[in-house]
């Protein structure tokens, strides 16, 4: 029975194990979602979360919520790996003041917190998470690592091991380009000081050395070398230079990295053992990623050449778990136990592509002292922002404050609650000294058709779903979470990320 | 006067007002709507503001249109299909045509969600719509278990906006041709009541898109074709004798060993069936082993056979989202529908791209001009072929083309009936001026891309 539960879930999951793989699926299974309020909005968020197989939930009703009663197991033990709340917003729930203190009960818990909202036609997300970490980010156009700029000792045995001018016309033309790139990098090289081509005018010339060196049939006329075309065409990006990306640069200068501790997240750890490669046995370049793209050449060239690449990662991972090693033992802890070798691989692999995704908690967002001003004024100085939605979101929150109650609910409302709302409007922009201007349009658009009830069912389903694949990304940590404020408007069907 | 009438008065007429509307659409159609049911729905439809459309007068009819006489036609009840069914059935439609041609497969059930295991087999169709029926209170779903091209003009004439789930660009442009065949134009106008808005939906992985199409009057399917560039397939070349990658080791075994060696008899390839991809996987990794290619897998097996496109159930419910709400506002006219077409993806962070798409000038489909064809007379009608297959902005699948010729019709080629292709395959050597072709001749062509003839017409270079 265990073996046909696995056999059937390998095929009902299929199509998404595709994208998160095995290891994916299993954070997924392993996980705890708190669903707060969600009855209100039927069953959406919940299929949405069932569907791709998450373990396990807690659903609690948004009448009765507090910050400090919701679900008090489920926040406040210890282990709050693989948990993730969710509130839905949709009627009754008083949201600035029970978020705000479910937000802080939840950040001290380093529970992930997504807020999802709707009113009327805008929908609203906002993410809540301290420090959320990502190995696995899947990035859609990643460089390739080719090294060619400083081929590492057994690449550039490899190359040696070729001699284009001497090989027969079949060989020649299975030659790998990244071959080829690299002989006719070091004829240059030799004729030009040491210096690669670096502008434009230079780089065509390069590419003419490698155009002069297709064979040619007995007339003169040059044969049709796929292999030599594909190197033309990839020289630009050959020729880029091994660089750590900025963005890992950062997080080797954190304070994270910097203080490894014995509480230290292994994400911390591998990170800083990365660190201590790149200044060791790296010479400042991050471990070799160990993969090269298809390329026209016969099997056996193009699976040695992958092979070098192959085994100079693995030689790099095994460095870099040294460096884990002792780093672990420095802090008290057992390697590989702590953080298995399979881990330390994959790190590795996807070092050029970390990510760490830190969200401004929801108190800073609303404090005076700390709103993020120049997000909002400079967001507000397109005409077309979605900033106005957060805004009159906000200034509709004011309006039930004052009110207990939504703008514009009964028809007979509406003109009275006009003015009303204006004035939440203004009183919101004066207290955060915001010098922005809100047409009326858009005051009277909110509370004409935006009341009680409003939720359409079809923003809603675009919101939960949107919302259900951030949860997903932070419980497989895979794929990048949005930061922090996302606003969608059904009305013109676009949408705007927000940092706020 | 109302403004003289006491707040509390005037709040209770409102209210019973609001009410009886409520009862009222319950009870015309036989009681089963329930007080504030359509409150959510009806908030939009009655009262006016700022950015509603022009034409949009806030009422009740809106309303009673939407929930008695709007009929919707789903295209594909799959991944996209099950969540546009439930918006559409959520919203207030009751009227509601499904078209799909599939059974269900347990890898379906990972975002299929109107479908349960005991449910694999079944068609699609028919278990979507029983499922909306049993669920929604009034919805009438009618199912169709049939592939699109077996339904007929007078079965989409009836349908007053139809919404594509499909995973097909073949089937969608077939959709699209169908749609515009429908249009009547008059003196050269073209008759507004003769358009029916065609909202498509499609998702891959994390991304997706919607978009609006109006027949006849916004950019169509083809008139972006190239925005679906061509499926690339690895060369020949490389399949049969230097592979590099665990995906050439299987094409080979699935296009090169499977004929020659017929391991289930005379039965072609079922990539469904696990006996034969089984099969596959193993002749796979013997040929990586013999190149020491590593990564065969049975998952990746299954994957390049089938061609598998990852999908998961959020993409899903945000594109049929956005596509049930343009339905919405169309059926409604409560808002500007989009214009009109969004661009989704969430692989890092949340990413949506909105343009208008621009009608072609000369796109085959829509365009209603003859399409050009420029070729030298020595030219091959093989070259023909090839050009209607591979330009970017045609992309036919096997086009037959036929001619008139001294006064009768002319088959010049046709792949699609064995006796005709073999009948006719001797043209494809023949030149043009061999054919009897001459400048300025006029040629039919058909393919499963269009239900219409596609005409072009011969422009002879030097």
């Amino acid at each position: 029975i265990m073996a046909s539960t696995k056999a059937s879930k390998e095929q009902k999951y299929d199509r998404q194990l595709r994208l998160w793989g095995d290891h994916g699926q299993e954070t997924l299974e392993n996980a705890h979602v708190c669903l707060i309020n969600a009855t209100a909005t039927g069953t959406e968020i919940l299929k949405n979360l069932v569907l791709p197989g998450i373990g396990a939930f807690t659903i609690v009703d948004g009448h009765t919520v507090t910050g400090e009663d919701a679900g008090n197991n489920f926040f406040l033990s210890k282990d709050s790996i693989g948990k993730v709340c969710v509130a839905g917003s949709f009627h009754f729930l008083p949201t600035a003041l029970t978020c705000l203190r479910l937000g802080s009960v939840l950040w001290s818990a380093s529970v992930p917190f997504l807020v999802c909202k709707t009113y009327g036609l805008i929908g609203y997300m906002r993410l809540v998470v301290q420090e959320h970490t990502v190995i696995e980010s899947h990035p859609d156009n990643a460089l390739e690592d080719l090294r060619l700029d400083q081929p590492y000792a057994e690449f550039q045995n490899h190359i040696k091991s070729y001699d284009l001018d001497s090989m027969e016309k079949k060989d020649h033309s299975h030659t790998p380009w990244i071959i080829i790139v690299a002989k006719y990098l070091e004829k240059w090289l030799s004729e030009h000081n040491g210096q690669p081509p670096k502008n434009y005018k230079e780089k065509e010339a390069f590419r003419q050395l490698i155009r002069e060196g297709i064979r040619k049939n007995e007339n003169g006329v040059p044969e049709d070398e796929e292999n030599f075309e594909e190197a033309i065409k990839n020289v630009n990006t050959a020729l880029n230079p091994t660089k750590i990306p900025s963005a890992v640069e950062d997080l080797f200068n954190s304070e994270q990295c910097k203080n490894i501790t014995a509480q230290s997240p292994c994400f911390w750890v591998m990170l800083r053992a990365v660190k201590e490669f790149v200044h060791n046995e790296g010479n400042g370049s991050l471990p070799v990623r160990g993969t090269i793209p298809d390329m026209i050449a016969d099997s056996q060239k193009f699976i040695n050449l992958q092979n070098v690449y192959r085994e100079k990662a693995m030689q790099d991972a095994a460095a870099v778990s040294k460096h884990v090693e002792s780093l672990l033992q420095s802090v008290g802890k057992v390697w590989p136990e702590s953080i298995p070798e399979k881990d330390i691989k994959l790190f590795c692999k996807n070092a050029s592509f970390l990510r760490v995704v830190r969200c401004r908690s929801l108190a800073e967002e609303y404090s005076v002292d700390t709103v993020n001003k120049d997000e909002i004024t400079s967001c507000m100085d397109s005409p077309d922002s979605e900033m106005v939605f957060y805004l009159m979101l906000r200034a509709v929150d004011r309006f039930y404050q004052q009110h207990s109650r939504y703008p514009g609910v009964y028809n007979y409302q509406v003109e009275e609650d006009i003015s009303k709302l204006k004035a939440c409007v203004n009183s919101l922009l004066q207290e955060y000294s915001l010098n922005v201007n809100i047409k009326d349009d858009y005051i009277h658009e909110f509370f004409c058709i935006f009341g009680r009830y409003i939720c359409s069912n079809l923003l809603l389903c675009f919101i939960l779903g949107s919302a259900a694949q951030e949860a997903i990304k932070i419980i497989s940590h895979q794929f990048v979470p949005f930061n922090n404020t996302f606003i969608y408007n059904a009305m013109s069907q676009t949408s705007a990320t927000l940092r706020l | 006067m109302a403004d003289a009438e006491e707040p509390e008065k005037k709040r209770r007429r409102i209210e019973d007002l609001t009410e009886k509307m409520a009862v009222d659409s319950g009870h015309r159609d036989g009681g089963c709507d329930w007080d504030g049911r359509w409150n959510h729905v009806k908030k939009f439809l009655e009262r006016p503001g700022p950015f509603t459309h022009p034409d949009f007068e806030p009422s009740t009819e809106s309303l009673q249109f939407l929930l008695e006489t709007c009929k919707i036609l789903v295209i594909g009840a799959g991944g996209l299909g099950c969540e546009l069914l439930k918006n559409l059935a959520l919203s207030g439609f009751r009227l509601i045509h499904v078209v799909d041609m599939d059974t269900i497969d347990p890898s379906n059930l990972n975002r299929q969600f109107l479908f349960r295991p005991n449910d694999v087999g079944r068609p699609k169709a028919d278990v979507a719509a029983d499922f909306i029926n049993s669920r929604v209170p009034g919805c009438k779903v009618v199912p169709h278990f049939k592939k699109i091209q077996d339904c007929d003009e007078s079965f989409y004439r009836q349908f007053h906006i139809i919404v594509c789930g499909l995973d097909s660009i073949i089937a969608r442009r077939w959709m699209n041709g169908m749609l515009i065949s429908l249009l009547s134009y008059e003196d050269g106008v073209l008759d507004p009541s003769s358009i029916i808005p065609l909202i498509d939906g499609g998702t891959e992985g994390f991304k997706g898109n919607a978009r609006v199409i109006l027949p006849g009057m916004t950019a169509c399917i083809d008139c972006t074709l190239e925005l679906y560039p061509p499926q690339i397939n690895f060369p020949m070349c490389t399949i049969a004798s230097m592979p590099r990658l665990p995906e050439h080791c299987i094409e080979y075994a699935r296009i090169l060993q499977w004929p020659k060696e017929k391991p289930f008899g005379e039965t072609s390839l079922d990539g469904d069936n696990p006996e034969h991809i089984q099969w596959v996987f193993e002749r796979s990794k013997e040929r990586a082993a013999e190149f020491n290619i590593t990564g065969v897998t049975y998952r990746l097996t299954q994957g390049v056979v089938k061609r598998i496109i990852p999908a998961v159930a959020s993409t899903n419910a945000v594109i049929a989202a956005a596509c049930a709400t343009e339905v919405f506002k169309i059926a409604t006219s409560a808002y500007i529908p989009l214009n009109n077409y969004m661009v989704f993806n969430d692989v890092d962070g949340l990413y949506t791209y909105t343009f208008e798409a621009e009608r072609k000038e000369n796109c085959s489909a829509c365009s209603q001009v003859p399409q050009d064809l420029q070729f030298p007379p020595s030219a091959k009608l093989q070259e023909v072929l090839e050009y209607l297959t591979e330009n970017a902005s045609l992309q036919m699948k096997s086009p037959a083309i036929t001619t008139t010729l001294e006064g009768k019709n002319k088959t010049l080629y046709l792949q699609s009936v064995k006796s005709i292709e073999e009948r006719t395959r001797p043209n494809l050597c023949k030149t043009l001026k061999e054919l009897g072709l001459s400048d300025g001749q006029e040629l039919a062509v058909a393919d499963i891309t269009t239900p219409q003839t596609v005409l072009f017409k011969l422009n002879f270079t030097a």
